[in-house]
């Protein structure tokens, strides 16, 4: 199977963009037309692999995009929400070797440079993302926001995005959770305090930034069966391996 | 004897008076704290339950006292590496645990396991099932004060265990399953011993089904209390049986496409309309029975063949993102596993566990409550901590 190839910067909703996979189905091509058709310009793009459907949508219609999925689709389960960060953490274990000041690559093959689109594109270091499905059409779809670039980036804002708690109220849990791993603040959410961690905890553990402790102190002794067999090409050295 | 007039309307004034009495007691609030240690929590939640007299004013569940941070170390680790932890997540299913991970890195992979490796696979799959569920089967029954099904439990699943074991070396924790096959192929003689302990586990099913359904006190204590209707479990994100419970007819095993051997096999999928802690009760036992068949018809017409695709020695996982949930003993499971071509492990590992959305509907269903219904509820959503603190 061929490298998913990535639909970045795609705003075409009806056309299909050179090199992208066709929709696996009428059903999935017809959630991202309707979505493209409500949304208008807030759809920024959208992916299909071989049995799956992405879009990506603007920060300003990430609530307007759930409601349509609920209420016009039919996509009313709310699986989770989530968020990921795309920077690049070099030191963690020493096991990621791309060298964190390359070049950013759109390459969808294994390129030199780091990833930080994803599929269906993506602007900015965090990205909310979540899952919905229908559970009689048995369809399911993967939305994406961006979120902002967190403290490092410009204005140094914390990554925001709207809350689907008026939409699913399951979705309660998965904010306060991803507020606390990420801190993303979901506007309009009746309470973000912490779920799993401390209440004096400080930062924002699944951050790539955030160390783990455990490395720090001792390399991962799990290191050893990443090498090479004989035979096989000789890979190189990690850098920064952190012994 | 016929009361008189001037009986019954002292009658009625005494109860009337005793009613204003009643009224005019204040009762005051209290805070009671179910867990962290309590049988009915598989592990260590607290759930903080305001009381007002014998009901419930509002709950709060507080997990994390075994939160592990799975999806940080997932980071860190490499594919191989990975399944070893999410073997504790469900620790009474492990096997289903690995399952959709490793299907998630095949897809990435764009390799697929042979098909006899994809037998065994759903084979191990539904006996993990089962030992999950024999043992919610016993438990529950003891939350609700009836001890005599969780020795039963105890005792069949510790059959179903000893085959796990003998297949894959552990019996809680098998990290058997293998990007591209299985580890081993089945010992000599496990599938005539497999094929009499299913059938062990219909007849389990059967004294269950003597002991509770139809008892008295089961059924007082089950029926009708949390329900939960149709849209309510949706917007929550339940799934599994406690969806089917509530009259969701879904099954990822049934309705979706996998790599698996689910299709191959003639089993059924079970709903209740009612929504309560009985129908939920009821949805795991036919799941019980279900699973023991598939295993049976699986084993029947086994393929032969290899049981590993050729897969590089170091797995390396080209740039992508995908997103693979399979039908966990407790409900929708899924990775979304992106990998950005580096040699080391995922990039980003988001775990959906079912067990979260499941307990996030506890203050939602809690309110208004008496406290004895909080454990019936509690045993009947059935999590297990592991699966929300992963």
């Amino acid at each position: 199977m061929a490298p998913e190839a990535d639909a970045a910067g795609s705003t075409a909703t009806d056309e299909q963009a050179v090199g992208e996979s066709p929709p696996p189905s009428p059903r999935h091509r017809e959630i991202v037309e309707v979505l493209g058709r409500e949304l208008g310009e807030g759809l920024l793009g959208h992916h299909y692999s071989a049995r799956d459907a992405w879009v990506r949508v603007s920060p300003a219609s990430w609530r307007q995009a759930g409601l349509v999925c609920r209420d016009v689709l039919g996509l009313a389960y709310l699986s989770f929400v989530s968020a990921i960060d795309w920077k690049q953490a070099p030191d963690l274990g020493g096991q990621k070797r791309w060298d964190p000041e390359a070049e950013p690559t759109e390459e969808p093959a294994d390129g030199p440079g780091r990833w930080t689109t994803g599929v269906a594109g993506g602007g900015t270091r965090f990205q909310v993302f979540a899952r919905l499905y229908d559970v009689v059409g048995h369809v399911g779809l993967t939305l994406k926001v961006d979120a902002g670039d967190g403290p490092d980036g410009e204005g140094g804002a914390a990554p925001r995005a709207e809350s689907w708690v008026p939409l699913f109220r399951g979705a309660d849990w998965h904010e306060r959770e991803t507020w606390e791993m990420y801190g993303v603040e979901f506007e309009g959410h009746p309470g973000l305090r912490h779920l799993y961690l401390p209440g004096q905890f400080e930062g924002f553990p699944l951050r790539k930034d955030f160390p783990l402790l455990a490395r720090e102190v001792k390399p991962w002794p799990g290191l050893v069966n990443v090498e090479g067999l004989p035979g096989e090409d000789e890979p190189e050295e990690p850098e920064g391996s952190g012994a | 004897m016929t009361a008189t007039e001037s009986q019954q309307r002292a009658y009625i004034a005494g109860q009337a008076a005793e009613a204003r009495v009643n009224f005019a007691l204040e009762t005051e609030g209290m805070t009671l704290n179910v867990g962290p240690q309590h049988p009915a929590t598989h592990g260590t939640l607290r759930i903080v339950v305001r009381l007002d007299g014998e009901q419930v004013v509002w709950a709060d569940p507080i997990p994390g006292y075994m939160h592990r941070g799975y999806e940080k170390l997932c980071e860190v680790r490499d594919y191989a590496q990975v399944t070893t932890l999410i073997n504790r997540i469900d620790w009474l299913g492990s096997f289903c645990n690995e399952v959709p991970f490793v299907l998630a890195a095949e897809e990435l992979m764009g390799i697929e396991a042979p098909p006899r490796a994809q037998y065994i696979r759903t084979v191990l799959f539904e006996m993990g099932r089962i030992a999950n569920l024999t043992l919610f089967l016993g438990d529950m029954a003891a939350q609700v004060g009836a001890l005599t099904p969780v020795f039963y439990a105890f005792r069949d699943r510790e059959y179903v265990l000893n085959l796990i074991e003998s297949v894959t070396g552990g019996r809680f924790h098998p990290n058997f399953d293998r990007i591209g096959g299985l580890k081993d192929d089945l010992p000599k003689g496990w599938i005539d011993e497999t094929t009499q302990v299913m059938r062990r586990i219909g007849e389990f099913c059967d004294e269950i089904d003597d002991l509770l359904i139809g008892n008295r006190i089961f059924e007082e204590r089950c029926r009708g209390i949390g329900v939960v209707p149709r849209d309510v479990a949706l917007e929550y994100g339940l799934s599994g049986a406690n969806a089917r419970a509530s009259g969701i007819d879904w099954d990822l095993r049934r309705d979706e496409d996998s790599p698996l051997a689910w299709n191959h096999a003639d089993w059924k999928v079970w709903t209740h309309p009612d929504g309560d802690s009985f129908a939920r009760y009821w949805v795991r036992q036919q799941e019980v029975r279900e699973a023991s068949k598939i295993v049976g018809q699986l084993l029947d017409d086994l393929p032969s063949g290899p049981i590993r695709a050729k897969t590089p020695a170091r797995i390396r996982i080209p740039r992508g993102e995908t997103w693979m949930h399979a039908e966990n003993p407790l409900g929708e499971m899924g990775y979304y596993v992106v990998s950005d071509g580096s040699p080391g492990g995922p990039f980003r590992c988001k775990i959906r566990t079912p067990s979260f959305s499941n307990v996030s509907i506890v203050p939602w269903l809690l309110r208004g409550v008496y406290v004895p219904d909080v454990i019936t509820i509690l045993a009947s959503l059935y999590f297990i901590l592991g699966d929300i603190d992963r």
